[in-house]
């Protein structure tokens, strides 16, 4: 194992991407997320990838859709107003199954917003604001180290499904510092593997038009449309089952249960521990992919269990999802905070022991 | 089992960031669990600059802190806006060079630094910021001076590695 490093949350997503063999990457400046970009312009090069500074968002995603289409492994990133920008292409790059790992460092909207860091990208990322019926798996992760060991996969995981992965990381995680332990350089993708592995890319025709291959989204018949879709979708419902993820912990004897992703897991790990301490049991569900959502880890949840609390960057997103989980077993409370301020652990602590007491 | 909970704030340029950095790399060579996490937004030099470092024997669950078992204040609007979130019994270090108030709080302990008269004194003004580590790290224990030493080999290097003897003899005042 290679020795621990202490980095920037951005610096080493940016290295972990390199290091899954993402050798394209495209982007436009958008903090909190800038040292994304930077970190690519100065290492993809040397390292035999090639970085490209679009000229907008629209112009990163479909520079993406054209690398991914000729088979390149690609990682672009962006920032929450910038990802909107981007929802056309990841529209287009699900339906002609381009895969292309994304990763949205989000912050604070609607609109431009702000720069300190949100989670009202929820629906965003999980229901997308493309058009059309698709699905894009989307993975949260709550420290620098997972986020690394996440992006690191992503490209396998794209490639397996032919779809885009999306990560969803916030300004915290993406300017904050921690020792990671960075994984081994997977080799860069040639044009013989990709020819080999990809027989859907476009390479040419080569010795003979038996390899003609076609990237499109464009389907004018009805039928042929419907069938395409039923094919995505058939793809989808087995993602459904393999791609499922999360962390659980204290379920069994739980007053109250957390729901949490990302950086604010973290902290709500933290305010169980305060109200450990006064006497309050309080178990989590930390749901690692945001799509799909980890509906089954509410089975887990002991009877009980007085009341769960969905906790969110947001004005109460994931909240739905909490309560399709919970499906009427028990009753679902919201602890927010939004527009760039996170709360802090005391607080949540605080707010869910005056929800406790009105219960 | 101990966590330190350390905040750092005073004016971009100060080298509020670097201390705080130099903590956390210090704790990862001594096989801890760190974070650091600093504030961001549109400012630049002479803006404000804050940042949390928070240092532990088991997994950092939480890189934000409401209380801190430290406080640094470089500034005046850093030791008017932070003093509050100095756990009680606790300590405040202040950059006396150029701040004439105190805390009004009765129940923390107050450490106060002339950086920038120990650092000319030393010979060069640009090591204030290795002068208030050096009393952080001594007050707080958080980490060795050992590991900062070694951390200063790792970060100052190249045309860098001159500097190592300036800012070392600057963190190391508290010494004697």
């Amino acid at each position: 194992m290679s020795e621990k490093v202490l980095m920037k949350g951005n610096e080493a997503f940016a290295e972990a991407a390199i290091r899954g063999g993402c050798r394209f990457y495209f982007g436009y400046p958008i903090t909190p997320q800038s040292e994304i970009p930077e970190y690519m312009s100065r290492e993809l090069p040397k390292r035999g990838g090639t970085f490209l500074q679009a000229e907008s968002e629209l112009g990163a995603i479909n520079a993406a859709y054209g690398a991914g289409a000729a088979g390149g492994n690609v990682f672009i990133s962006s920032s929450s107003p910038g990802i909107a920008l981007m929802q056309e292409g990841v529209s287009f790059l699900c339906s002609a199954e381009v895969p292309v790992v994304m990763l949205n460092v989000s912050r604070g909207g609607p609109g431009i917003g702000g720069i300190q860091p949100g989670q009202a990208d929820y629906y965003q990322v999980t229901r997308g604001g493309g058009n059309g019926d698709y699905r894009v798996p989307v993975f949260a992760p709550s420290s620098i180290q997972e986020g690394v060991d996440l992006i690191y996969e992503a490209p396998v995981l794209a490639d397996e499904w032919r779809n885009p992965i999306m990560l969803l990381a916030d300004g915290m995680l993406g300017q904050m510092m921690e020792p990671v332990v960075l994984p081994e350089q997977r080799p860069f993708a040639e044009s013989a593997d990709i020819r080999a592995k990809k027989p859907w890319a476009l390479k040419g025709y080569g010795d003979s038009d038996k390899n003609k291959a076609v990237v499109k989204s464009l389907r004018m018949q009805p039928d042929d449309l419907e069938a395409h879709v039923e094919k995505l979708f058939a793809k989808y419902r087995e993602a459904e089952k393999a791609l499922v993820r999360w962390e659980s912990e204290g379920l069994e004897d739980a007053d109250v249960v957390f729901v949490a992703f990302g950086t604010v897991a973290r902290l709500t790990k933290e305010a169980i521990e305060i109200l450990a301490s006064q006497g309050v049991k309080a178990g989590l569900i930390r749901p690692i992919s945001l799509w799909p959502f980890p509906y089954q880890a509410f089975d887990e949840i002991s009877p009980k269990t007085k009341v769960v609390i969905s906790t969110e960057l947001s004005m109460g997103q994931m909240i739905e999802d909490v309560k399709v989980g919970v499906n009427g077993r028990y009753p679902v409370e919201l602890i927010h905070r939004t527009g760039g301020i996170v709360p802090t652990s005391l607080e949540v602590a605080e707010k869910a022991r005056e929800i406790l007491a009105k219960i | 089992m101990s966590t330190h909970k350390l905040f750092f704030a005073g004016s971009g340029g100060q080298g509020i960031l670097l201390m705080g950095q130099m903590i956390t790399y210090a704790a990862m060579l001594e096989d801890k669990s760190a974070t650091f996490l600093p504030s961001y937004g549109p400012e630049m030099r002479g803006g404000t600059a804050n940042c949390t470092v928070v240092v532990s024997d088991k997994p950092v669950s939480c890189p934000l802190i409401y209380e801190a078992d430290a406080v640094v204040a470089m500034n005046l609007p850093s030791l008017l806006k932070f003093e509050s979130r100095v756990k009680p019994g606790d300590a405040m270090l202040l950059n006396t060079s150029i701040l004439d108030q105190r805390p009004t709080r009765t129940d923390i302990n107050v450490c106060e630094v002339a950086v920038n008269e120990i650092a000319m004194e030393l010979g060069n003004i640009r090591t204030a910021n290795m002068v208030m580590l050096g009393a952080v790290v001594r007050t707080t224990g958080v980490v060795s001076q050992e590991s900062i030493e070694k951390v200063m080999h790792k970060i100052f290097t190249g045309k860098k590695a001159e500097l190592i003897g300036l800012n070392t003899k600057a963190f190391e005042y508290w010494k004697k």
